[in-house]
């Protein structure tokens, strides 16, 4: 199985690390609202199909990553940087590389 | 190899190191294997958005103009300079002291620089079978459409992180943890027994 990292190119899954479920809403660290933090501990969606889910580049330039994978077929169909605003997201030319 | 002011640095390859040819050689030797020992390896990041300020400082000490693109890079007159990640660039000098001019050229207000000349050892591995040898250690790409000379990537051979670096058509600098170098360096002699390897 090959995932995009947006630096690197396609690489093999071996070299990923899975970081959890994308769809968490951290509260704020002064939160006091115990529904908000219960969902952000124990809530998840696990549907049967696509999942937003965040994953680290761990073994190559080690960048976290936000990405959909469908969990029936594992067809990844959008990778991109977790943080979004990253100016090397525009230094990443589709197909030609460096 | 530039004057050395400080103590000589002791190699981590050094009882390992076998110079001469090795493996299935009577055919010829494929693949030269050489530890490039330089004096300065740097680390820098850019803070998020200052990314171009970072490239012009790198030009600015060094002289190398980095290429545009995710991994690019350029090597030459005994420096050499990469991308391994966003914003992030590996710099490598034969001379020692690249640290200190860095510190001044790249301000807080730009990034980090990091000084792993001690941290990280440098091999390399070159000659018409270089591809073949390492194509055996890592899953990438190392046709030279896809790795043209100058660009750098960041992949693993079994937990040992590698950063790599074409420096030539048929030649291969890796940077590997100074922890780790030995084993490696005694996994690539294995690797490269097949084709005939000098170590120089
Ligand atoms: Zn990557």
């Amino acid at each position: 199985m090959l995932i995009t990292c947006p630096y690197c190119g396609p690489r093999d899954v071996i070299e990923f690390t899975y970081q959890g479920d994308g769809n968490r809403e951290r509260p704020q660290p002064n939160s006091q609202d115990l529904d908000a933090w219960n969902a952000y501990v124990y809530d998840r969606l696990n549907p049967a199909g696509d999942h937003n889910e965040i994953w680290q580049h761990s073994g190559g330039c080690r960048t976290h990553l936000r990405m959909v994978r469908n969990t029936v077929t594992h067809e990844i169909s959008s990778t991109g940087f977790a943080r979004g605003d990253h100016n090397a997201v525009a230094r990443h030319k589709e197909g030609g590389k460096s | 190899m530039a004057e050395r002011q400080s103590p000589e640095r002791l190699s981590p390859l050094e009882p390992v190191f076998h110079p001469g040819s090795h493996g299935n050689f009577e055919h010829g030797v494929d693949v030269i294997l050489t530890e490039t020992r330089p004096g300065s390896i740097l680390q820098l990041a850019a803070w998020p958005g200052a990314e171009k300020q970072l490239i012009d400082a790198i030009r600015k000490v060094t002289g190398l103009a980095l290429p545009d693109g995710a991994g690019g890079g350029v090597a030459g007159d005994g420096k050499a300079v990469f991308g391994f990640a966003p914003g992030k660039f590996t710099v490598v000098d034969e001379a020692e002291g690249l640290a200190s001019a860095f510190s001044k050229a790249v301000t807080p207000a730009i990034g980090t620089v990091t000084d792993l000349s001690h941290g990280r050892t440098a091999i390399r591995i070159a000659g018409p079978k270089a591809e073949w040898v390492l194509a055996k250690f890592f899953a990438i790409d190392f046709a030279l459409p896809a790795f043209p000379i100058g660009a750098g990537r960041s992949t693993t051979h079994h937990d040992i992180f590698a950063q790599i670096q074409r420096t030539g058509a048929d030649q291969f600098d890796i940077y590997v943890f100074r922890s780790f170098a030995r084993s490696f360096w005694k996994a690539l002699c294995h690797a490269s027994e097949e084709v005939g390897y000098e170590v120089q």
